[in-house]
């Protein structure tokens, strides 16, 4: 009998916990494997596991596939989740086209997350007031500061070239907005465009002699085959800068750049209140919290620059 | 695989049915390889996606999607016959051209459509739940496109189409114009994948210039599928084996999707070598099966 107690009270204790503390379930569309978005998800499964929340995560990847992404949104319909989670633009759009097709009882909130313009992408009508089911979290890029720091590195700068994929939503909001500054700021921008990643070393090079740096976007493309552009810069002492602290790791100069494990993290922290009954229609979208800079002083030193002393006090990394 | 996942792979392979109609034409019946398909799909998305917000009718954008992917096809078609450049390139150059095209189409790489008028509004508006209007649509259409084939392929026109695919030499001497036919069938495909691409869009809620990556992949497994689960001995059973072979190519997809092995788990980016081993596996299976049975 005492024996019997004694069991008894070691099931309650190792499973009251359990089913005290809900669990719960997230259907994850993501768009195409990629370090970014690999890094939103892991950013955003961590979350759960450092609170201690038990969630299972229905994980689907579309590889770049449209119509993947698509039936991926109508297959979340059906997953029993508690809470959708869209990674990257493609994805985002497939799961609201879903949502809005689904049934009454399959509605389920959705969460958008490394989305650069939420509102032309159609996900939400307005920022701070979404309505609907629809939020999340914005990777908008901070476009002035990361000009800034090029600006910093480079005092005489006067052409700056961009090289992205003319074929991304994300880039050309990017680049639109630079063009905008370059108006007022006193610079000239010089775009070169690659369709796919086989086409980025020519881009590249076709910046040679026009540009006095290079810009990379949160590009897909490029940033697949960043290691070209670096080639580029390192044989013609172009500095390479870019919007993501990943690529930094593998040889930009520097980046004003925020780290997509962190976007997860943020995404992660929103499902949060949104799993614990907030109505994500009242949830603004919310834009990177935590910016850094990072910077590589060898290849900056491989492209022919020094960074400045002032800069490498306040960077949170820097790569020897 | 659930309901609703069954569901949605039946009209993803409705809607890209279209599209798979369309590579049969060129692939199958003209003998003509055509990589357009890749760009002309969403030239299709493209048009109608600016035609919608611009106030057109959703069905409306549709004809102009079609005559668009028309004249991509007529590009691909006259630089083959009147230049002499082989199939496959004309084909491939046409394709890359119409990526920078799309994009100028579209004033930019993506248009959002969701909110925007479709072709499912008034199908909602009979009653039609909307999370089975783009069933409804898309059987009415695919078997819309597949039943007009069967007619025009029936046609005097027709049949010098399919003439001319078997045996070019005797079709001219019989007093064809072979190029103008090659130049209309082609167009004609490329004019059936671009509505599908249309309704792709308005199906995803955008249009997207890399939407069409991937195309002619679908369109060619889905005709292989189709004839080999299906049969291809008439032109109307090919036709049907070729929307049959979309679908079946979809169910795949879905069936990847929500594959699991006992404990082992699969890992997201593991889903396109399972949909290619279930492809393989269901085109082999009848194969096995006959040989069993003869023995």
């Amino acid at each position: 009998m005492k024996h019997l107690l004694t069991a008894l009270a070691l099931a309650v204790l190792l499973v009251a916990p359990n089913a005290m503390a809900r669990s719960y379930v997230i259907a994850v569309n993501q768009f195409v494997e990629h370090p970014a978005l690999d890094a939103v998800f892991n950013g955003l499964s961590t979350y759960f596991k450092e609170n201690n929340i038990e969630v299972t995560f229905k994980h689907h990847n579309a590889q770049a596939n449209m119509g993947t992404a698509n039936q991926i949104g109508q297959q979340m319909m059906a997953e029993q989740a508690d809470l959708l989670v869209a990674i990257a633009t493609p994805s985002a759009q497939a799961c609201a086209q879903a949502l809005l097709k689904a049934p009454p009882s399959a509605k389920r909130p959705l969460l958008f997350s490394a989305v650069t313009d939420p509102v032309a992408a159609g996900l939400v009508k307005d920022l701070k007031n979404p309505g609907g089911k629809i939020t999340g979290v914005s990777d908008q890029l901070p476009i002035a500061k990361h000009i800034e720091m090029v600006r910093t590195f480079l005092p005489k700068m006067q052409r700056l070239g961009i090289l992205y994929n003319a074929g991304e939503a994300n880039s050309r909001a990017t680049v639109v907005a630079i063009r905008e500054l370059s108006a007022t700021q006193g610079f000239e921008v010089v775009e070169a465009t690659a369709a796919k990643t086989g086409d980025v070393y020519q881009a590249a090079a076709s910046l040679v002699g026009k540009a006095d740096a290079i810009f990379i976007p949160t590009d897909n493309t490029i940033i697949a085959a960043l290691e070209n552009v670096l080639k580029i810069g390192i044989q013609h002492k172009l500095p390479v800068f870019a919007a993501d602290v990943d690529s930094v790791r593998r040889g930009a100069v520097a980046a004003m750049g925020f780290d997509y494990y962190l976007h997860g993290r943020q995404t992660g922290a929103m499902a949060r209140r949104i799993l614990e009954g907030a109505d994500p229609g009242t949830v603004p979208v919310e834009f990177q919290k935590d910016l850094q800079l990072q910077i590589n002083s060898k290849y900056a030193a491989l492209m022919g620059i020094t960074p400045p002393q002032a800069l490498l006090d306040t960077a949170t990394k820097i790569y020897q | 695989m659930t309901l609703y996942a069954a569901l949605g792979a039946i009209e993803q392979g409705l809607v890209y049915g279209i599209m798979v109609i369309g590579v049969y034409l060129t692939f199958r019946i003209l003998d003509f390889p055509d990589l357009t398909v890749d760009g002309s799909l969403p030239l299709g998305a493209a048009i109608s996606a600016v035609a919608i917000t611009h106030g057109y009718d959703p069905y409306l954008s549709l004809v102009f999607a079609a005559a668009g992917g028309f004249m991509a096809g007529v590009v691909t078609a006259v630089l083959n016959t009147k230049f002499r450049i082989l199939h496959l390139l004309a084909s491939i150059l046409t394709m890359i051209a119409l990526y920078s095209i799309n994009i100028r189409i579209m004033s930019g790489p993506n248009i959002a459509l969701l909110g925007s008028s479709t072709v499912f509004d008034r199908v909602s508006q009979l009653g039609v739940p909307p999370h089975l209007a783009g069933l409804v649509v898309f059987s009415i259409l695919a078997l819309t496109v597949a039943a007009c084939m069967v007619w025009f392929l029936s046609t005097e026109l027709g049949q010098a189409l399919l003439a001319t695919g078997d045996n070019p030499r005797m079709i001219t001497s019989l007093g064809v114009n072979t190029h103008f036919i090659i130049i209309l069938g082609v167009g004609l495909s490329n004019g059936l994948v671009a509505m599908s691409g249309a309704l792709v869009a308005q199906n995803q809620g955008a249009a997207d210039v890399g939407m069409g990556i991937g195309t002619i992949v679908a369109g060619l497994a889905s005709v292989i599928i189709g004839e080999t689960l299906f049969g291809a001995s008439t032109i109307a059973r090919a036709l049907a084996a070729a929307l049959l072979g979309s679908i079946a190519y979809r169910l795949a997809i879905a069936l990847a999707l929500g594959f699991e092995f006992g404990k082992f788990s699969f890992n997201p980016s593991d889903l396109n070598l399972i949909t290619a081993i279930l492809v393989i596996g269901a085109l082999i299976t009848p194969r096995i099966k006959r040989g069993l049975i003869q023995r």
